[in-house]
């Protein structure tokens, strides 16, 4: 697979990785349904779960999204429990309620949850009764969201995994862009592809009936890293992946338009001709940034898959020193171009046991930490400065025209911490009356009580 | 299976993080899949706590099924133990873990940990999170407290308070001040804000003030069994109710109450005498919350804003008897239910002036083009503001009176709006001046949606254009209820086309 162009493997490729195992402080598959519904403008969501799935989705963006959302959750009661045909029975009885209110819906997922896989309610059996029923206005597909196997971005490879079998079969040359973007950079990259002459397909399409076709001589780019299984599917079909950088920055943009571009014949000059405008913008945009963060330090705790890239950016193109970039999983084969582009020296670390991985942030004090938003306040609470990560998997950063974004992500909250000179740690009482302000754990065995 | 897109309540896990993120030297096991972890954000950015949730989580995953999840409960019970060193566990499971059936229970018990362990049975596919809470809160209380001497002088432990609830943290500082001005001392206030070790001497106070029954009236009930300790009834939400609590606490303490009764910093009942909040009179509100809040809003609501209650109701179905009997006394029906649907139909249908209810009815009422004012949980961010804001007490009313009023159109312009309803600029359309300079996005719309007739069935009258038109001129926040007598009128009527004249008859007919 590695071609001449690919960069010789130094970095970080040979690296041992910290394997963990402990508490998992990250989101679940259904958590990507949060973008996924938006991005598919004919599709529904529906999860096949427990109160608990609902309350995730209602708390993990943060905020409620009004406007009537395309998803739902059955909330499985006592009684769908006990005997798994009468779950069957209430989750048609559903199905057709919800299809009868939302007749323009033409793709219905079926998101299994946790609890639905332990009691191994079969979705795949329930997807095709119902597409049986519902064809061809509606399709009904089926993916798994559970906790027990994945990890909040992989929610997206599961439902793009699904839409895999019914892709039209297609012997035409084009290229595949696989992995859901923000509307506005899917077309930026359309237009860049237009010109450079590149015919190329978006999976996911915006509506079911616009789903790309795929075959042997189908040339698969990855947007985004935690495909795995999309992109093994898209392989069966006939696909050949195409290994480069993520477009994030302008060096890993160019490098991710160029895979393409060298698969279709692109000459160099050509290339160039159209991506030294969006580059040199992108640089531009970077040099502003850079200041605030070069030489600084920054962890990664593990989150979206999309830590070990945007490690890779930070330290290449802003001067940022990587101590440790954990990620939830680690593939390998679509990670080694930018493993190898990773300084030597990183500390690689792979699932998670978050109170040692605490331990070690506390050692450290990098002075930056991206990580989920039940530590953000915890760690700043404590003098050090955080990324939410949840905003870069919600906010358009791939590209040329957002590399300058995606620094101002990270530069934003060591601007803040620069700017504020009122706070030498929390309030007492800021939570909670004075007298009952929250001490960490140690401190507090054994002072509280008396009598 | 019950379809779902927003809920009031997590499950009944989230109730017992409440409990124990509120406290102090406690530590919860929970055995849950991956994913579970999302809880911690609701303490740590919609209460923007500076610790993490003292909750470990087993973190089981599928190949974990196979093998041994207990094994991984047991690694996870004894790694917290050690790191935390609390002076109390709490054990149990989230809904997944509850149907693989683990005990953890059983197997922490077991484990001969050198502090108290307190299983929890939280069954995730029947109950949720209040009933989570009160059920921890039991439990705990239960465990941990027992006879013990009396202290000096009266005493109280002061119950119900906990992580993410709704102005908790002020309602606890404005009633520990009122009892302190009777001369009542708070031996122990908790969940929030107690350990493991204050909740064993519980039982050294003389009475207990419920706050919140939601959370604590299992507890309470419990320790006036066992320690004979009795209990207050009332829930101190506004003026009246603030004093006839005051009354309560005197006589169970055996104090005098006048000292608190005379609080100066009272001016909840002369802003609502004043003159200018005559237009407050019969705005016709729709109430919804927890039963607590709402029961005690509507109260207020009538007594002491000079509203008319249209609509009330709660979520939580445990304590349902409550609300149907205070909307019993309101001349109302309860709506009890934790479908928001339902409570948006029942808005739509009935037009209120005003909404008082959760961040859920704040959306509707955004939809609907209709005020609202927060009265209970679920909680938002903007629900821990940086000021002193509590519901309860002397400071509570004056907070609600302002609180409630806010998202109104004021007095005078209400009146303007009346003569100049035509105004380019100065129209209702535009909203309150004092709010925003949007307009609604209904009234943008061109023909709000929630104008629609109500009842559009066979033998619906029909609007003559000029009779629209002369409808149009009715200030948008009472041209639902307008339209809604108009039509009823004529349909008793017999009339099939409303014309002016039908409009002003109908305005005539239902003058009060």
């Amino acid at each position: 697979m590695s071609g001449a162009d690919t960069v010789p493997a130094t970095g970080c490729a040979e690296a041992p990785v910290l394997k963990e195992r402990g508490q998992h402080e990250v989101f679940c598959g259904l958590t990507s349904i949060i973008w996924l519904h938006r991005k598919i403008q004919d599709a529904f969501f529906l999860v096949v779960g427990s109160r608990t799935c609902a309350h995730l989705l209602q708390s993990a963006a943060g905020v409620m999204i009004f406007a009537e959302p395309r998803f739902a959750t059955a909330i499985m009661e006592e009684k769908d429990l006990a005997g798994i045909v009468d779950a069957h029975d209430e989750l048609d009885r559903e199905v057709d309620r919800l299809l009868a209110r939302r007749p323009d819906i033409r793709t219905l997922f079926l998101v299994g949850s946790c609890p639905s896989e332990v009691i191994k309610l079969d979705l795949s059996r329930a997807a095709e009764r119902l597409s049986q029923v519902h064809e061809p206005r509606t399709r009904v597909l089926n993916y798994s969201g559970s906790g027990i196997e994945t990890t909040f971005t992989e929610g997206e490879d599961g439902c793009l995994s699904a839409l895999v079998p019914r892709m039209p079969a297609s012997d035409e040359a084009r290229l595949l862009v696989a992995g859901s973007l923000p509307d506005v950079v899917e077309d930026q990259f359309a237009r860049l592809f237009e010109a450079l002459g590149i015919p190329a397909d978006f999976l996911p399409a915006r509506r079911t009936g616009e789903m790309p076709g795929v075959g042997r001589n189908t040339r698969l780019l990855l947007a985004q890293p935690f495909l795995n299984e999309t992109a093994r599917l898209l392989g069966e079909r006939g696909a050949t992946h195409l290994p480069a950088l993520f477009p994030f920055g302008e060096v890993g943009t160019t490098e991710w338009l160029w895979a393409a571009a060298s698969a279709f014949g692109v000459s160099r000059a050509h290339f160039d001709a159209v991506t030294t405008p969006g580059r040199e913008r992108a640089r531009r945009a970077l040099a502003h940034r850079r200041e605030r963060l070069a030489g600084r330090r920054i962890t990664f705790l593990p989150d979206s898959q999309l830590e070990i890239p945007l490690a890779r950016f930070l330290a290449g193109e802003c001067a940022m020193t990587p101590v440790e970039v954990g990620t939830p999983f680690l593939h390998r084969a679509h990670m080694s171009a930018e493993l190898a582009a990773l300084p030597a020296g990183t500390r690689l670390s792979e699932g998670q046991h978050v109170e040692r991985q605490l331990d070690r942030v506390h050692a450290d004090r990098p002075d930056l930490t991206v990580c989920g938003l039940g530590l953000a306040n915890p760690l700043e609470a404590e003098g050090l400065t955080t990324k939410w990560a949840i905003e870069l998997v919600f906010s358009p950063i791939h590209g040329y025209e957002q590399a300058g974004d995606l620094a101002e992500l990270f530069a934003r909250p060591l601007e803040r911490r620069a700017r504020l000179t009122g706070f030498a740690g929390p309030a007492s009482g800021g939570v909670e009356p004075p007298s009952a302000a929250t001490a960490p754990r140690h401190a507090a065995s054994g002072a509280g009580g008396g009598a | 299976m019950k379809l779902t897109v927003w809920t009031y309540e997590g499950p009944p896990h989230v109730g017992a993080m409440r409990v124990a993120t509120g406290m102090r030297g406690l530590h919860y096991v929970l055995h849950a899949p991956q994913g579970d972890t999302y809880a911690d954000l609701l303490f740590t950015m919609i209460e923007r706590r500076d610790h993490r949730p003292p909750v470990t989580y087993t973190t089981f995953q599928a190949r974990d099924l196979g093998s041994d999840t207990a094994d991984l409960f047991r690694v996870a019970c004894q790694e917290a133990y050690d790191r935390f060193e609390p002076q109390a566990m709490i054990v149990g499971a989230s809904c997944t873990a509850e149907l693989i059936q683990d005990d953890p229970g059983g197997l922490a018990t077991s484990m001969g940990l050198p502090v108290p362990v307190v299983p929890l049975e939280l069954p995730s596919y029947q109950k949720k999170e209040s009933w989570g809470a009160a059920e921890t809160f039991y439990r705990l209380v239960r465990a941990l407290a027992g006879p013990c001497a009396k202290a000096e002088g009266p005493s109280c432990n002061v119950l119900g308070p906990t992580a993410l609830g709704f102005r908790h943290r002020d309602d606890v500082a404005e009633i520990t001040r009122l009892l302190g001005d009777l001369g009542i001392r708070v031996n122990v206030t908790a969940p929030m804000g107690a350990s493991p070790k204050d909740l064993n001497r519980l039982g050294a106070a003389d009475f207990n003030v419920v706050l919140y029954p939601e959370t604590a009236d299992a507890a309470a009930r419990h320790l006036e069994k066992v320690l004979g300790q009795r209990r207050t009834r009332t829930i101190p939400i506004g003026t009246a109710a603030t004093r006839e609590f005051i009354r309560e606490v005197a006589e169970l303490a055996g104090v005098d109450p006048a000292p608190a009764l005379s609080d100066p910093r009272l001016r909840q009942p002369w802003y609502s005498a004043s003159v200018d909040s005559t237009y407050l009179t019969g705005k016709r509100v729709f109430v919804f919350g927890d039963a607590t809040h709402a029961v005690a809003a509507a109260r207020v609501a009538r007594e002491e804003m000079g509203f008319e209650v249209v609509g009330l109701g709660a979520y939580n179905r445990e304590f349902a008897r409550e609300v149907r009997a205070a909307a019993r006394d309101h001349g109302l029906e309860a709506l009890i239910t934790d479908d928001y649907l339902e409570v948006e139909d029942a808005i739509t249908a009935l037009q209120p002036e005003l909404i008082l209810g959760t961040q859920m009815e704040r959306h509707i009422g955004k939809r609907l083009g209709i005020p609202c004012a927060v009265i209970s949980a679920p909680v938002h961010v903007q629900d821990f503001p940086a000021r002193y804001s509590p519901q309860m007490g002397i400071e509570g009313a004056n907070v609600l009176f302002d609180t409630w009023v806010h998202p109104l159109v004021m007095g005078l312009e209400e009146h303007l709006l009346g003569m100049f309803r035509e105004d380019f600029e100065f129209n209702d359309s535009a909203g309150p001046s004092h709010l925003s300079g949007h307009a609604s996005p209904a009234a943008a719309a061109g023909e709000p949606e929630a104008e629609a007739p109500a009842d559009a069935g066979p033998g619906t009258p029909i609007w003559a254009p000029d009779a629209e038109k002369e409808l149009r001129k009715i200030p948008f926040f009472v041209r639902g209820k307008a339209r809604r007598n108009t039509e009823s009128f004529a349909a008793r009527q017999g009339v099939a086309t409303i014309t002016v004249e039908t409009l002003y008859d109908a305005k005539a007919h239902f003058a009060r």
